[in-house]
């Protein structure tokens, strides 16, 4: 499951259990449709672990926030409890935002390289 | 008429202050088409004010990231709004102006909007300048999950939470049309 895109790219690989998210996320509320599915789909395929690389996600606008956090409040309901998120200390605002992440599912692990 | 909401500071435009203004005029362009420019536009404000930001060690080089970050999210939050809310985008600009001072940018947005949802903005406005911000974010969340909106309703939250924006907004008549109210909203980042 993909979607490749000039400006950002969304790809899960199932070997790894990854959600790979990349590039600037700056689109419209209906645009991240697309993107919701392919986190749903994940999510409620129940996999026992899960990791979400967004160590190349630039940035995120607010209806980003709202896609990324909705798809956390669906692991908690699946209760998928063992997710890592590894982010970039290269981006200032990843460090803010996503500690919204762990508000939302605590056992959540938070890691920044 | 005019009415102002939190602590509002007219944009500085004299000869000896250092700003930046961006003028979107009416279009009839569609929405999908114009969203670009405000990615383009934020950054390009954020790159502009590194210049007016020298550092020479490491803790102002983390800071000079934050305000750049935090100028390009808000720019693009801002604009989102503007084109999203603006009424009739063939006859009404949008404006953009950034204010730089010795300790903070100044960024306004302004647009027009429908004037029959004024009372009903202001009164979510002033939910944000007098409520917890983060315990409103977290209850919006569970609106959004619920009701599957498409408008996250996050924007202001995560300006205030992630990047300590102030805001404060002014909103004026239009002179022979009762039917728009031109909004301009103000942000300060420091």
């Amino acid at each position: 499951m993909e979607i490749i895109r000039d400006d950002y790219q969304v790809q899960f690989n199932s070997d790894n259990n990854t959600v790979l998210c990349s590039g600037s996320f700056r689109l419209t509320g209906s645009e991240y449709g697309p993107i919701m599915e392919i986190l749903n789909t994940v999510a409620d395929e129940q996999p026992e672990f899960l990791i979400m690389d967004l160590t190349a996600l630039k940035f995120l606008n607010s209806s980003g926030i709202n896609t990324l956090c909705k798809f956390v409040m669906r692991l908690r309901k699946n209760n998928i409890s063992t997710v890592k998120v590894v982010g970039s200390n290269e981006f200032a605002w990843q460090k803010k935002s996503l500690a919204n992440f762990k508000k939302l599912l605590p056992s959540l692990e938070l890691e920044f390289e | 008429m005019m009415q102002i909401l939190g602590d509002f500071i007219e944009r500085d435009t004299s000869e000896n202050s250092d700003f930046l203004m961006i003028n979107f005029s009416a279009t009839s362009t569609p929405l999908k088409q114009r969203w670009r420019n405000n990615g383009l536009s934020a950054d390009f404000l954020a790159d502009y004010l590194t210049t007016f930001f020298p550092c020479d060690d490491d803790k102002s080089l983390q800071q000079r990231t934050e305000l750049k970050e935090g100028v390009n999210f808000v720019a693009n939050e801002l604009l989102e709004n503007a084109m999203k809310f603006n009424f009739s985008a063939s006859k009404y600009p949008i404006r953009l102006f950034m204010g730089l001072e010795k300790k903070q940018i100044l960024l306004y947005v302004s647009n027009y909007i429908d004037a029959s949802v004024v009372n009903n903005w202001q009164y979510k406005l002033n939910e944000i300048l007098r409520e917890d911000t983060h315990k409103l974010f977290m209850e919006q969340l569970i609106k959004n999950d619920k009701e599957q909106k498409i408008d996250s309703g996050l924007g202001y939250l995560s300006m205030i939470n992630d990047w300590n924006a102030k805001f404060a907004w002014k909103f004026e008549s239009v002179k022979d049309d009762e039917n728009v109210q031109k909004v301009t909203v103000m942000a300060q980042l420091s």
